[in-house]
């Protein structure tokens, strides 16, 4: 504990010092930087609210990337999961719109949205035991294409009436929005989701045989393949749990955030939550704690454009230079493990 | 747009690639010393602000390229240092630095955007550019065109008829085999992941300097990291197959702006999102020519086998894994 606390420590200073050294570099006056971030991401509840509008999806996304990370697949199609599952929760609820039942409606567009995202990370995954096309490869280029079905949406069959523009399709009426309790503007829908998914991926992963099957065949595939299991058929189920939840991920920007679609409706929040999944070091307990404090830094860094005029893309900066600085100790303190191993007068 | 001038196409196509041929043969030279650097897509845009920002200061379009590669060939080092001293995963580091320097370019590029700046001016090559065709295909254009044309050539002398590029091959295919007869894997990749990198550096430059002018967020270049990527791959890891590749992806780009203008019925966003499936669909096919049932189809026809050679290559086979020499 204390070793990890030490780490801890000493990966944050090098952040610290790398992000102050970037801030001064744009000429901007660090401590204020970091002022606003922080008020902007806790000063109010109304702030807080934000941070876990953010949270939800990178948590999502990050459940569904532990199953794809430990059967040692790289997919980085999450972000066009989430879109397709954006594209088929909006699909679902303009069926409901001249309905009598929106709750229904609503719940439809869930297992659409599921749906959307699952059918999208197959693709991914067909191409890759089928294709013999790279996942990393495969999964950008869907990427690319679902923003394009979107863009296309958005300016042609969904456009708005009178003119179509990037700001999205019409809004959805009330009805078909995800619930908020009023004084926080959280919903419980959305909050029961993250907590289902978190539970159903620790238990998945650790007390089930497809848990075991996936983390045998991301250490060593010919290994597994030799003991009769099929490394291909676990990459589909893998891609179809990660993408499930990325789908679900982008029902909730639908539903819940934005109640229509629209281009940047992804947020990026699936690339990020590989940086998320990265530094909590594939632990499902720690990934939701890492996306909050992620969350915390998107959030509080929309503060920086309107009080110092710099980009809220330092937000990332600190993002990824964190996740480099915890590589880096982590190798560091595989090596002295190593060396005081080797060594026989320890 | 409606008139279709065959040559006024490719010399688009010619200077619009060159910045993606740059990167390519980058990426290739990499990826033959067995080093994969993922962090193309952002480390491109990161030297593009840092060539725009440095030759907007100084006026001086010299120090903006020079700043560019430094900041490639430092990037591709951060890969090069996590994976080969630190023993991380090289796709992990890669892909972080993708996003990292993304923002890091947005970030410190918010001063200069939207502004003007010095660009890079046409040399049309006296004599050459009056030449038939050839003339304003190859010879009407700036020098990081005449650079990336050049570096083609090189590259493939370089890798293919020198005793270093051998060394450079040798260490991707077998490090350990490498190691034994005194050549240092270790060093050599950290040397080439940082020639490639300056070459990911100054394909940056040209896209801010010449290609897509100026900065801003978004700059125009997002996306041609993960096609120089691929294209390396749909190249077969050799560089005159891969820049051939760029051109053709150059070709689409190009293609698809005067499709827009005869099929304007057709939203402009499939014309945008239309390589990357034609992307999948090669690496499909180059997975597929590699089958034993296809290969046997070529057997004993001479034009067959030509076909499948242009759709096939065999990737380092030490690429990705990094080499411990205890």
């Amino acid at each position: 504990m204390i070793k990890f606390l030490r780490d801890l420590a000493f990966a944050l200073t090098i952040v610290f010092v790398f992000t102050t050294l970037v801030l001064l570099l744009a000429k901007a006056p660090p401590l204020s930087a970091y002022y606003h971030i922080f008020m902007g991401a806790l000063g109010s509840w109304s702030k807080f609210s934000h941070v876990i509008k953010a949270w939800t999806p990178l948590t999502l996304c990050a459940c569904g990337l532990l199953f794809t990370f430990r059967i040692g697949l790289w997919n980085i199609g999450i972000e066009g999961q989430v879109m397709m599952g954006a594209v088929f929760t909006t699909a679902a609820l303009r069926l409901g719109l001249h309905d009598d039942m929106p709750p229904l409606i609503l719940g439809f567009s869930f297992v659409a949205g599921a749906a959307g995202g699952a059918l999208w990370a197959l693709l991914a995954g067909y191409l890759k035991t089928r294709g013999g096309v790279n996942e990393i490869f495969a999964g950008l280029g869907l990427n690319f294409v679902a923003q394009g079905i979107i863009l296309w949406l958005i300016f042609g069959p969904w456009k708005r009436p009178g003119i179509a523009s990037m700001s999205g399709t019409e809004l959805f009426p009330q009805g078909l929005w995800l619930t908020h309790t009023s004084t926080l503007k959280l919903s419980p829908m959305g909050l029961s989701f993250v907590l289902l998914a978190v539970i159903l991926t620790a238990l998945l992963l650790r007390y089930t045989r497809i848990g075991l099957n996936l983390k045998a065949i991301g250490n060593n595939s010919a290994a597994a393949y030799l003991f009769g299991l099929k490394p291909d058929r676990y990459m589909l189920i893998a891609m179809l749990f990660a993408g499930g939840f990325a789908g679900l991920a982008g029902n909730i920007q639908v539903t819940g955030v934005y109640h229509r679609l629209l281009p940047a409706i992804s947020s990026n929040y699936g690339y990020l939550a590989l940086l998320v999944v990265m530094l909590s070091n594939y632990n499902i307990w720690a990934a939701p704690a890492v996306a909050f404090f992620f969350a915390c830094l998107n959030t509080g860094s929309i503060q920086l454009p309107m009080m110092l005029q710099l980009d809220s893309s330092l937000s990332g900066v600190i993002q990824g230079s964190l996740v480099l600085a915890a590589l880096a100790v982590h190798a560091w303190r595989l090596r002295t493990k190593e060396r005081k191993e080797t060594s026989p007068h320890e | 747009m409606n008139e279709l001038h065959l040559t006024v196409l490719l010399a688009g196509v010619v200077a619009g690639a060159a910045p993606i041929v740059l990167a390519t043969l980058g990426e290739t030279i990499t990826e033959r010393a067995g080093l994969i650097n993922l962090s193309l897509d952002g480390s491109i845009l990161l030297s593009a602000m840092t060539a725009f920002a440095v030759a907007s200061e100084t006026n001086s379009l010299m120090l903006g390229f020079l700043a560019a590669a430094l900041v490639g060939a430092l990037t591709a080092a951060t890969v090069a240092v996590f994976s080969i001293y630190l023993g991380q995963s090289q796709v992990a580091v890669g892909f972080v630095l993708t996003l990292m320097t993304r923002d890091l370019a947005y970030f410190l590029g918010n001063p200069y955007a939207r502004i003007h700046g010095p660009q890079v001016a046409l040399h049309p090559i006296p004599f050459l550019d009056q030449a038939p065709f050839f003339g304003p295909v190859f010879f009407s254009h700036n020098l990081p065109v005449y650079l990336s044309l050049m570096l083609i050539a090189l590259t493939w002398w370089y890798l293919y008829r020198t005793p270093l590029g051998l060394e450079l091959r040798s260490v991707g295919e077998h490090p350990q085999a490498a190691f034994a007869r005194g050549i240092p894997p270790q060093r050599l990749q950290m040397l080439y992941a940082i020639c490639g990198g300056m070459l990911v550096g100054l394909a940056g430059a040209t896209f801010s300097l010449s290609t897509k002018q100026g900065w801003g967020r978004p700059q125009g270049a997002e996306g041609t990291g993960w096609i120089a990527l691929a294209l390396v791959i749909f190249g077969g890891w050799n560089p005159v197959k891969a820049a051939l590749g760029a051109y053709l992806f150059s070709f689409l780009q190009v293609l698809g702006i005067y499709l827009q203008g005869w099929l304007p019925s057709i939203p402009a966003q499939v014309f945008q999102v239309a390589p990357f499936p034609l992307m999948i669909f090669t690496l499909v096919l180059m997975h597929l020519a590699q089958k034993e049932s296809i290969l046997s189809w070529a057997d004993g026809s001479s034009w067959k086998k030509t076909i499948l050679r242009i759709f096939t290559g065999t990737a380092p086979a030490a690429l990705g894994k990094a080499h411990r020499t205890d």
